[in-house]
């Protein structure tokens, strides 16, 4: 392990960061770039918590190294829009979906590569492509309304 | 929002005292980096979830209130008007998703009649006497469902007395009688001239009282609510969905740096040798610390911190209770006190005298139930950011915590120093779900001592490896039932014996001392109030096992209601009674509660059978709050594995203060439950915790879900908790419902498919 320098984009900026190199992006956003809406859940890629787009597809931060995120496009909650208008964001609202709300970020950026990818999905295609995201409060169904009501209204 | 460091009143109910008289601004330097953690704060807005409801106020608007800066009235300690028309109210819950920190201002806003669009609400500093919960003995905890229905006078009582001196102060500055005057949302109106004052303006010129008016609050029945009973929006939603909301996991201090904590495996075995090279050869690791339960690896960044705590190689004391236990021991062990009728346990719950009615019994059944240890697996991990100062004496803290004073008192004893000198900085939590309920806070006091030992601000973060094998769990249970009916079928006698480990004691040892033996947390829900059982007796058996246990969301509740209502269903299968019709021949002097039953029952078209699957009913009254569910399911013969299709549920828990947040907390609680009944299990071998993270600790996911019918009955009776009372409806409902659908009976949380397999084997074999 070494460290390194290199830089990535991060909503649209170019930020150059100094970690091991085997570092997480989660920790290289949250950390380094002080980007706190994404999470830190589990650490394995097991809930979801820490979803961002790389790229423009929903991943989870947590298992990709620094090293391989070099000059790629990283999009976080904070770049899904600057003032919380994306549908899904308003869905959100509106559903009122969050009650601890930790997990919440990782899940409106699944959705929202639900959403590019679907842009009309069924209620099977979100509980199966929202599957990897956990929701320890259980706010599933809101976000499966939630959904729902962003592509409606999208 | 400002933080405050204010002095307050000494009791409640007095609306002379002021907040302190200090301006909204000030905050006494406690610390010398506090002025630059302002600068480079990560998103200071959120620092005690000051948060802002409504539009910000522009100055234009202000200067049609008062041409100056706005001053600030303080009313009493919970409310204080600006004269800008801002309405500052106090909130004394934490808030790890469960809603209080909407729901107890949404009430104290509508007994004032304030403007909810004006409100902006403050964190409570931590201060039992004047803002704890009188649930709790006055203590400021969040816990047990208690919020709501412990402030909920206290808040009614506080917003009337502000109503009353702001009305009272206007009919002495108009010269009119009191009676002539009414409120609109903010605004004091006498209708005859068509005057009006804003509560802003009456507060510039208000005299408040020596003595609080007296009100007597109209009976619930008669009360006209303006928020209360409407779906106020939650005020911390609007941060959860776009990434600013503060976490303490997300806090950034100016020179802070990361820590982890290796912990011994068993509780309370020392650390005796380390070895600590390769952990100090990696680039980004400042030290090893040596703690008295464990080491501290301290770090720049947190990846060099995990990883250094994961090169660590640590050997620990053997002297410890823990070593040696297992999940297979404790059933054991706990089997054989259960069915010892010479081992007497401590009594919870006792009405009229049960071994001689069992006597007098008709028939007899008796019935053993389990449950394994489960977790909280709450989102974040446990973490804490503190930074104490040069000289050791002072620290200022970032956490989230269920209980704001426990955390400060915890503290203060960790680094040997007063109070006072403990600033809390309190944060959302990434739940809680009883885990950051405990007396000790120990996730608290790691960043406290590590910060001392760093001489700095230091984050100090959990793994979910940490959290999962340093959990305080939900204990493993052996239940044992006897019941005694009459002739005539009725239920005369109850008797239930609950062994589990210790819990209060371990979790709240303060507590404990003043509960003669009693321990709440393991034993809640063994006594039946709405049943009509004349004679019934729960005693307590709880064992020192040395397992970290704690509150889990429903408490002994989620298990001994699962003993109780699978067991009702065993009774009422052996009479040929159906089993809805069972209950409510014994719950005839409840009518709420049959209300709740009979409403489930017409939801789920109970009765009409479904084909290839099974309806399973559960019926509780959980501190007040009534609750009924029906579970349909299918159950996969060859895997063993069950599917909960569908699940309704009805919910009387008095006035809705917040309705759809009931319905929310209501889908909270039966997921939570759905975990609890089938997958989450947290197993033991000498003394270690043998799960690790979500590949093998499996809680709810999407695809789990059933469709979910929730329906609230709201009746206007004192409000009662929320939070988690359909949770131990799950497991019993799905029990009773795979009975009907296979005549297999399963008697232990998890119904694990291994065990489902298992008891159908059994089942074959008796039949065969």
């Amino acid at each position: 392990m070494t460290m390194i320098t290199t830089a990535l984009t991060v909503n649209g900026k170019r930020h150059s960061v100094t970690a091991h190199d085997d570092t997480p992006l989660l920790w290289v956003l949250r950390e380094h770039l002080k980007l706190t809406g994404t999470k830190f859940g589990c650490g394995v890629g097991q809930c979801g918590a820490c979803t961002v787009h790389l790229d423009g597809e929903p991943t989870q931060s947590c298992l990709h190294p620094f090293k391989d995120v070099a000059g790629r496009h990283v999009t976080t909650i904070e770049g899904l829009s600057p003032d919380s208008s994306h549908p899904l964001q308003k869905a959100w609202l509106a559903e009122q979906v969050p009650q601890c709300g930790y997990c919440q970020s990782g899940q409106i950026m699944r959705a929202a590569g639900l959403l590019k990818e679907n842009p009309r999905p069924n209620r099977a295609q979100i509980v199966d492509y929202m599957s990897p995201n956990i929701c320890r409060c259980g706010t599933y169904v809101r976000i499966v309304r939630a959904i729902e009501r962003a592509a409606k209204e999208a | 929002m400002a933080k405050r460091s204010i002095s307050l009143p000494a009791s409640q109910g007095i609306l002379n005292q002021s907040l302190g008289g200090h301006s909204r601004s000030e905050e006494s330097a406690l610390l010398p980096h506090q002025e630059a953690r302002r600068r480079f704060m990560v998103g200071a807005a959120g620092l005690t979830f000051g948060i802002v409801i409504g539009v910000p106020l522009r100055s234009k608007e202000a200067s049609a209130f008062a041409a100056a800066a706005p001053k600030q009235t303080a009313m009493n300690a919970w409310v204080t008007l600006s004269t800008d028309g801002t309405v500052y109210l106090m909130s004394p819950a934490t808030e790890m998703g469960q809603g209080s920190l909407t729901s107890i201002p949404v009430i104290l806003a509508d007994a004032m009649d304030a403007d909810w669009s004006r409100v902006k609400l403050i964190a409570a500093p931590p201060n039992d006497k004047v803002y704890g919960n009188p649930r709790f003995g006055n203590a400021m905890y969040t816990a047990g469902s208690a919020t709501v229905t412990g402030y909920f006078t206290l808040m009614r009582q506080f917003g009337q007395q502000v109503r009353y001196v702001l009305m009272d102060n206007a009919a002495r500055n108009w010269n009119v009688p009191m009676t002539e005057l009414a409120t609109e949302p903010g605004v004091v109106v006498h209708a005859k001239s068509g005057r009006r004052l804003h509560y802003g303006e009456i507060a510039a010129f208000a005299t408040i009282p020596e003595r609080a008016p007296e009100i007597a609050l109209d009976p619930l029945d008669k009360v006209q609510w303006r928020l209360v009973g409407t779906d106020v929006p939650r005020v911390d939603v609007p941060s959860k969905i776009n990434g600013t909301a503060q976490y303490s996991i997300d806090v950034q201090v100016p020179g802070m740096v990361y820590a982890t904590i290796l912990r011994p495996p068993v509780e309370g075995a020392a650390p005796e040798r380390i070895d600590d090279a390769a952990a100090k050869a990696i680039d980004g690791v400042i030290g090893i610390v040596p703690l008295k339960y464990g080491f501290g690896v301290l770090a720049r960044d947190p990846w060099s911190a995990f990883k250094a705590k994961n090169a660590l190689k640590a050997t620990w004391s053997r002297k410890a209770t823990g070593w040696g236990h297992s999940s297979d021991k404790g059933f054991e062990a706990f089997t054989r006190i259960a069915r010892d009728p010479e081992r007497k346990g401590v009594t919870w719950d006792v009405k009229g005298d049960v071994h001689a009615a069992m006597k007098r019994a008709a028939s007899v059944f008796e019935g053993e139930y389990r449950a394994d240890y489960a977790y909280h697996a709450q989102m974040e991990p446990l973490n804490s950011v503190a930074a104490v100062s040069p000289a050791g004496d002072a620290v200022e803290i970032w956490c989230g915590t269920q209980s704001q004073t426990t955390a400060v008192t915890a503290v203060a004893r960790a680094l040997g120093i007063p109070e006072d000198r403990v600033k809390l900085n309190l944060m959302l939590m990434g739940g809680g779900f009883g885990r950051r309920g405990n007396r000790d806070v120990e996730f608290i006091v790691d960043s406290v001592l590590m910060s001392k030992a760093a001489g700095r601000p230091v984050k100090v973060m959990w793994t979910r490896e940490d959290d999962v094998h340093h959990g305080r769990f939900r204990p493993l249970y052996v239940n044992r039932l006897k019941a005694g009916l009459d002739a005539s079928g009725n239920i005369i006698a109850w008797h239930h014996r609950v062994v589990s480990d210790r819990v209060l004691a371990f979790m709240d040892p303060v507590r404990f001392a003043t509960s003669k033996g009693r321990d709440n947390i393991a034993m809640r829900g063994t006594e039946i109030p709405t049943y009509d059982i004349a004679d019934r007796l729960a005693e307590g058996l709880q064992e020192d096992t040395g397992m970290r246990t704690a509150a889990l969301r429903a408490i002994g509740v989620g298990q001994n209601a699962f003993a109780n209502e699978v067991f009702m269903d065993e009774i009422a299968e052996k009479l040929k009674i159906d089993p809805v019709a069972f209950r409510l021949r014994n719950l005839t002097s409840a009518p709420r509660a049959r209300h709740a039953v009979e409403e489930v029952a017409r939801m789920a078209s109970w009765g009409r059978p479904r084909s290839g699957r099974g309806l399973g009913f559960s019926y509780l009254d959980y501190s007040g709050t009534q609750v009924a569910g029906i579970a349909e399911v299918s159950v996969d013969a060859s895997s063993g594995v069950i599917k909960v299709h569908q699940f309704w549920c009805t919910i009387d828990a008095g006035v809705a203060v917040h309705p759809d947040n009931i319905i929310a907390q209501s889908e909270s609680s039966i997921v939570y439950g759905l975990g609890l009944a089938l997958t989450e299990r947290i197993t033991i071998e000498d003394g270690r915790v043998q799960q690790s993270n979500f590949y093998d600790y499996h809680v709810p996911r999407m695809t789990d879900i059933p469709e979910m019918h929730i329906k609230l009955i709201q009746t206007p009776n004192h409000p009662t908790g929320a939070g988690q009372m359909a949770t131990p409806l799950v497991a019993p409902a799905i029990s009773n419902a795979v009975y009907q659908l296979t005549r297999v009976r399963l008697r232990q949380q998890p119904m694990l498919p291994e065990r489902v397999q298992v008891a159908m084997l059994d089942a074959d074999n008796r039949s065969a």
